[in-house]
């Protein structure tokens, strides 16, 4: 049941991603600067703009209401639960059991209604185009996340996320080809998911290709702030669970502190790997424009209904 | 803790609506008299319902015969668990649509307060009746009862030819349901002629026959409940009724039709055979798809709920397949699942429907308009209205933490089992069906936002809208009550599939009890924690505790000060209410992705155009490839049948008379 | 319950998956280059997944196949596809009949087609790879889709291509490969075939301008 190590365990998972997550973004900008020749930003640049935006106070438009107000604070609530339930150091977590892998779907669901209506809601053109887009990548992604779901659920027996990095992380060397495909399709989500170049570009602020900033342009001060916080809590997040589901090793099991220790400094080693392979990607593909977006996620929905079929011959019937 | 009262105790319930009603019609005019004591009554006996109800549904059965009806054909009642737990669908539904109605039936157009106080009344008394009754003839009283007091009240605004035609298109379509429900009926009782259902029952019939009774009853309760191809009425309807009648219709009349097809196909019919499954669910699938994506097109507030209703009844019905095809190979215990997931969505989509169903009245009252299109920022002079529906639209964008979440993730979880079927093309088709039910949900997420923002936020779209006020107390009081219920589903899942549960194991011999008693209340899990879990509580806590805490460190760390100034939006200059996107912009992606399932008619400007106007009208294939031909058939028959008549009376007299010899000679034993 | 596949087995049924995940990727495919690319990546995972297959068995013949599948399929095949692209100018957008999404869609349904019949079939073999002849049926399908789908001669000649490493994928596991002189044949086949369809290529463009088969359309008696 709940000890008292894995509730300590718990809040230091939390405040590890709140900490971490802006690390991880300026990681990832740095990385892109490297390999586009630019001199890069300093690393802790998301901190110091996170301190900078707090200082400042709020402008808000005039037709804003107190749905936008709460919505950044919601958003960032949902992303916090997300990374809350993603086992990152270890799986003995009290939070786990409150969303499996399918709720988790419905958080990121969640904090993507707030945000659109919030986009939406102060009424200007760019709000609502955003707001529409958002969407838009929302109901082509979520088919293809669960396809996933669905063939990593069929192999650990188990919808929880920490019960199924469980069972990738200790079992015996068995190959399965499904992850692969899942994996790929995995791949393509997040990106798709994280406002990331293939389909949005997060650095841009040039109009007609704007998703997510074109979402979040009325926003200033603290609201900002969380927002862009909970941006890279999302990237965090989704990191988190891609190197867990498909790179397992190093996550300790239970409540051993040891364990919980040596974890860190591994995840931090996958974690930077990963993203210089973001950095990487981001850098030799193109913006598509955002009709494409259908085909680049529709192609990551076949890639995990594969990986489900390919689950169903090759794995179950032994 | 059940009374052995309780069918009468429904009984006596059903004459108090039908005496409520009637009480209307002693002052039909006197609009004050009716909203505000008749109404507030009809809630208070909805409310009663529901209790008594809820206690029906720890008991056992009942039964009861009422000497109505035609001589030796009595009415024989039963109040079982199923009955039971839609009775408080009913109930709890009626309660907070009643309250509701105190406030919005007002002096106005159409028929007198009176009359459609009695038309509502005897509604809810003939739906009640339905959920009753205990033989095919007592059941098909009340359902037609039901058919036809729907269809006044849909026709309220009878001045306008466009209700009428949406009433005639109800009308017809219910008949033909009704025909197949009957014929149904008549298989089932396998030649025997009692018409009641413990008869039916205890007919062995036949795959083929059983086979044929399952196939009409899912045409037959598919055209109440808005199954594809059997939808066309829908759209029309709800529009066309004043918004409390189309609650009562999407929110509880939807759910009767999905009560008499788990009757018929769980309880009155002994066999299950697979593919029954695979029809119901490839329609299920067909209908949630084609519902959803044209909910997100449309430019009318009460259409976009109406498909939206065709997509929940869609996806109930995918849940009522997937039960069958379960329960055809004996698998329990995973029946028990799908089945919970569809008794509850049932419940959910009864709350948040009604409630989204309510917002559009209040808005529609406030503002005299029901195109998106002139709508907008309502949120800033209806905010309770406003902060209500938001509880609707997440619940019915299938979002954590509220109730459509709930029965969304029973059924994904059944359908993560699907794998296991012993059938080799089933085990691979179904999961795959599962990403369609996903994508349904997330498009509704999309019609919800699109819903929610083009109505709430943004800018006002017409000065007019300045002059909107939030709704009145009666109002409030009904959605708020919609809204709690919409809550409590969405938290306490576990607390409600426990009572969910005696239906489900009367229907199935099985249930999910026995394992929820294990856990806590907060819990969800239905096979085992370490499988899956939910806990709706702690999501909610955790999200809400994060959001305090957050706002509170942030002002005490730093501070909360806000200033106001004009919308930035990349630093263009005209940003009035035009600049934002239309609710037919907003659908624009959807027209593109999925172009070939609309039949669209546009309009673009050409380049000299001095006004150009761009318009674009979505209409349904369905009409045109099924619907209009049908139509035109039988209007070339009509006119091959009328020749016959010839208006002279003799040869009316010939035609009898040859009908009757030509009897007599080849009708003989 | 995995751990009662071996680790060989489980290394082919990489490789098949992998070969299907190319075929997709193949009919997803907008450039011609990238197509002949993947096609020689497809030859190269079914000559690993032959080698594999030819180490657990220790089958001498099963050697050569992989080796004459590396020398075709990986090195000369493509080569010459590649040369044939450069010679002929191609445009390098592939262009399809059926837009690609909905091909893909179709694509998953004949996978599953091909599962489901494959699945009987395979109760019959006994070798330890015969979970892999779904998704041989499945890649000689697909391939069969791409030709069906497309308007260029030359994606249709990477199709037929693809359809005989299906074939090849087929036989390797569910009988560890066809007797060398029936596989010998059919590579000689497969050259000789490109290199006759090569010709042609030149014949059609000079005849039309272009490589589009619907002109062919025009060659019909009337």
């Amino acid at each position: 049941m709940i000890s008292i190590s894995g509730l300590l365990g718990q809040a230091f998972a939390i405040l590890l991603a709140l900490a971490l997550a802006p690390l991880l973004s300026g990681w990832v900008g740095q990385c892109r600067a490297w390999l586009q020749s630019r001199s890069a930003p300093p690393l802790l640049q998301p901190y110091y703009m996170l301190q900078k935006l707090f200082h400042k106070d709020v402008v808000l438009a005039h037709g804003a209401s107190s749905l936008f107000r709460v919505a950044p604070f919601v958003v960032f609530g949902c992303m916090v639960l997300a990374c809350a339930i993603i086992p990152t150091l270890s799986t003995d977590l009290p939070l786990a059991p409150a969303a499996d892998a399918l709720a988790l779907v419905g958080v990121f669901g969640l904090a993507r209604i707030f945000i659109s209506l919030a986009a939406m809601d102060v009424g200007t053109s760019f709000g609502s185009l955003g707001g529409r887009r958002e969407m838009l990548i929302g109901f082509l992604a979520e088919p293809a996340l669960l396809m996933v779901i669905f063939t990593l659920a069929m192999i650990a027996q188990s919808t929880s996320v920490a019960t199924i990095v469980e069972t990738l992380a200790h079992r015996e060397l068995v190959i399965y080809p499904s992850l692969a495909f899942a994996g790929i399709a995995f791949t393509f989500v997040s990106f798709a998911e994280n406002a990331r170049v293939p389909v949005d570009n997060p650095a841009t602020h040039l109009e007609l290709t704007m998703i997510h900033e074109a979402m979040i342009l009325e926003y200033s001060g603290r609201h900002l702030a969380l927002l862009e916080w909970a941006a890279s809590l999302k990237l965090y997040a989704y990191s988190c669970l891609g190197l867990a589901l498909f790179f397992p090793w190093g996550i300790a099991p239970g409540d051993s502190f040891l364990a919980l220790v040596a974890a860190i400094p591994l995840l931090l080693f996958k974690l930077s790997i990963g993203g210089f392979l973001l950095a990487v990607i981001e850098t030799i593909s193109a913006k598509m424009r955002i009709f494409r977006a259908p085909e680049f996620l529709g192609t990551a929905f076949m890639l995990a209904v594969l990986g489900l079929l390919v689950r169903l011959l090759l794995e179950a019937r032994v | 803790m059940s009374t052995p009262l309780s069918i009468d105790a429904l009984l006596i319930a059903a004459c108090a609506w039908l005496a409520v009603g009637l009480c209307g019609l002693a002052a039909p005019r006197n609009t004050r008299f009716i909203s505000k004591i008749l109404f507030p009554l009809g809630a208070l006996v909805g409310m009663l319902v529901g209790l008594t109800a809820l206690a029906a549904l720890g008991g056992p059965a009942q039964t009861a015969v009422l000497a109505i009806g035609l001589p030796d054909l009595p009415f024989h009642l039963r109040l079982d668990k199923l009955s039971a737990l839609f009775a408080l669908l009913l109930g709890f539904a009626a309660a907070g649509i009643s309250i509701f109605a105190a406030g919005y039936f007002r002096e106005g157009e159409g028929t007198a307060p009176g009359v459609l106080c009695l038309e509502y009344h005897a509604f809810l008394a003939s739906m009640l009746m339905v959920l009753l009754a205990d033989d095919a003839y007592a059941f098909m009283v009340a359902w037609e009862t039901m058919a036809l007091s729907s269809f006044f009240l849909v026709t309220t605004n009878h001045q306008h030819a466009e209700i009428r035609r949406a009433g005639f298109l109800y009308l017809l379509i219910a008949h033909i349901g009704a025909i197949a429900i009957l014929l149904s009926f008549g298989v089932m009782t396998g030649g025997a002629g009692d018409y009641s259902f413990a008869g039916m029952r205890a007919q062995e019939l036949s795959p083929f026959w059983a086979s044929a009774a399952f196939l009409l009853a899912l045409a037959g309760f598919g055209a109440k409940a808005g199954l594809v191809p059997l939808h066309v009425w829908l759209p029309e309807a709800h529009p066309a009724a004043p918004s409390p009648v189309s609650a009562m219709m999407s929110g509880v009349m939807l759910k009767t039709a999905i009560y008499g097809l788990l009757r018929v196909s769980f309880d009155l019919l002994h066999t299950t055979i697979w593919w029954w499954g695979v029809v119901a669910l490839g329609v299920g699938l067909v209908t949630a798809l084609f519902g959803v994506l044209y909910s997100t097109v449309q430019s009318d507030m009460k259409r976009l709920l109406a498909y939206s209703s065709i997509e929940n009844i869609g996806l109930i019905a995918v849940g009522i397949g997937l039960t069958l095809i379960f329960h055809a190979y004996r698998m329990e215990s995973l029946a028990a699942l799908a089945m919970t997931a569809v008794l509850y969505h049932c419940l959910a989509h009864s709350a948040f429907k009604s409630l989204l169903f309510l917002c559009t009245g209040s808005v529609l009252h406030s503002t005299k308009e029901r195109s998106l299109g002139k709508l907008g920022g309502l949120i800033h002079r209806m905010p309770w209205v406003a902060w209500l529906a938001l509880a609707g639209v997440i619940a019915s964008a299938g979002l954590p933490p509220l109730s459509g979440f709930v029965s969304e993730w029973l059924l994904l979880q059944s359908f993560l089992f699907s794998p296991g079927l012993p059938h080799p093309w089933l085990n691979m088709v179904v999961p795959v069906a599962a990403a369609l039910v996903v994508l349904v949900a997330a498009l509704a997420g999309f019609a919800m936002v699109k819903f929610y923002g083009i109505i709430f936020l943004g800018q006002m779209r017409e000065p007019g809208l300045k002059d909107a006020h939030d709704a009145g107390n009666w109002e409030k009081a009904g959605l708020a009550w919609l809204a709690l219920i919409t809550l409590l589903l969405g938290i306490l899942p576990s607390t409600v599939i426990l009572r969910i549960d005696a239906a489900t194991r009367q229907l199935l011999g099985t249930g999910l009890a026995d394992k929820l008693h294990e856990q806590g209340w907060w819990m969800l899990a239905p096979i085992s924690p370490e499988r899956a879990s939910y806990e709706p509580m702690i999501f909610l806590v955790t999200i809400a505790s994060t959001l305090l805490l957050g706002r509170w460190l942030v002002r005490y760390l730093y501070h909360g000060r806000v200033r106001r100034t004009t919308a930035w939006d990349c630093g263009y200059y005209f940003q009035g209410p035009r600049a934002q996107d239309t609710a037919e912009g907003f659908s624009q992606p959807i027209r593109r992705i999925f172009e070939p399932m609309f039949r669209m008619l546009r309009h673009f400007p050409t380049a000299r155009d001095t006004a150009p106007h761009y318009s674009v009208k979505v209409e349904d294939h369905f009409w045109y490839w099924l619907y209009l031909p049908l139509a035109r058939l039988a209007a070339r028959l009509s006119t091959l049948i009328a020749t016959l008549q010839g208006g002279r009376i003799a040869v009316y007299l010939m035609y009898s008379f040859i009908t009757l010899l030509v009897l007599l000679l080849v009708a003989r034993p | 319950m995995s751990s009662a596949i071996p680790f060989s087995a489980q290394l082919i049924n990489l490789f098949a998956a992998v070969i299907l995940l190319l075929a997709f990727a193949m009919l997803a495919q907008r450039r011609i280059l990238a197509l002949v690319n993947l096609f020689a990546l497809q030859g190269l995972t079914l000559c690993l997944a032959t080698l594999v297959a030819a180490v657990t068995t220790s089958q001498v013949h099963l050697y050569y196949s992989a080796g004459l599948t590396f020398m075709l399929k990986v090195l000369l095949l493509p080569w010459i596809l590649h040369r044939l692209v450069r010679k002929l100018n191609v445009k390098s957008e592939v262009e399809a009949l059926i837009n690609i999404p909905t091909t893909m869609l179709v694509g998953i349904v004949l996978v599953m087609v091909a599962f489901n019949v494959a699945l009987p079939i395979s109760e019959l073999s006994h070798t330890i790879t015969r979970g892999t002849l779904g998704i041989a049926l499945a890649v000689v399908m697909l391939a069969f889709l791409m030709m069906i789908t497309r308007q260029k001669a030359i994606t249709q000649v990477v199709g037929f291509l693809s359809m005989e490493n299906g074939l090849f994928l087929a036989a390797t596991s569910a009988t560890y490969g066809m007797p060398m002189v029936v596989e010998l044949g059919i590579a000689l086949d497969v050259l000789v075939g490109v290199i006759i369809l090569g010709v042609f290529f030149f014949q059609i463009r000079d005849q039309f301008d272009s490589l589009d088969i619907r002109n062919m359309e025009q060659l019909k008696d009337n």
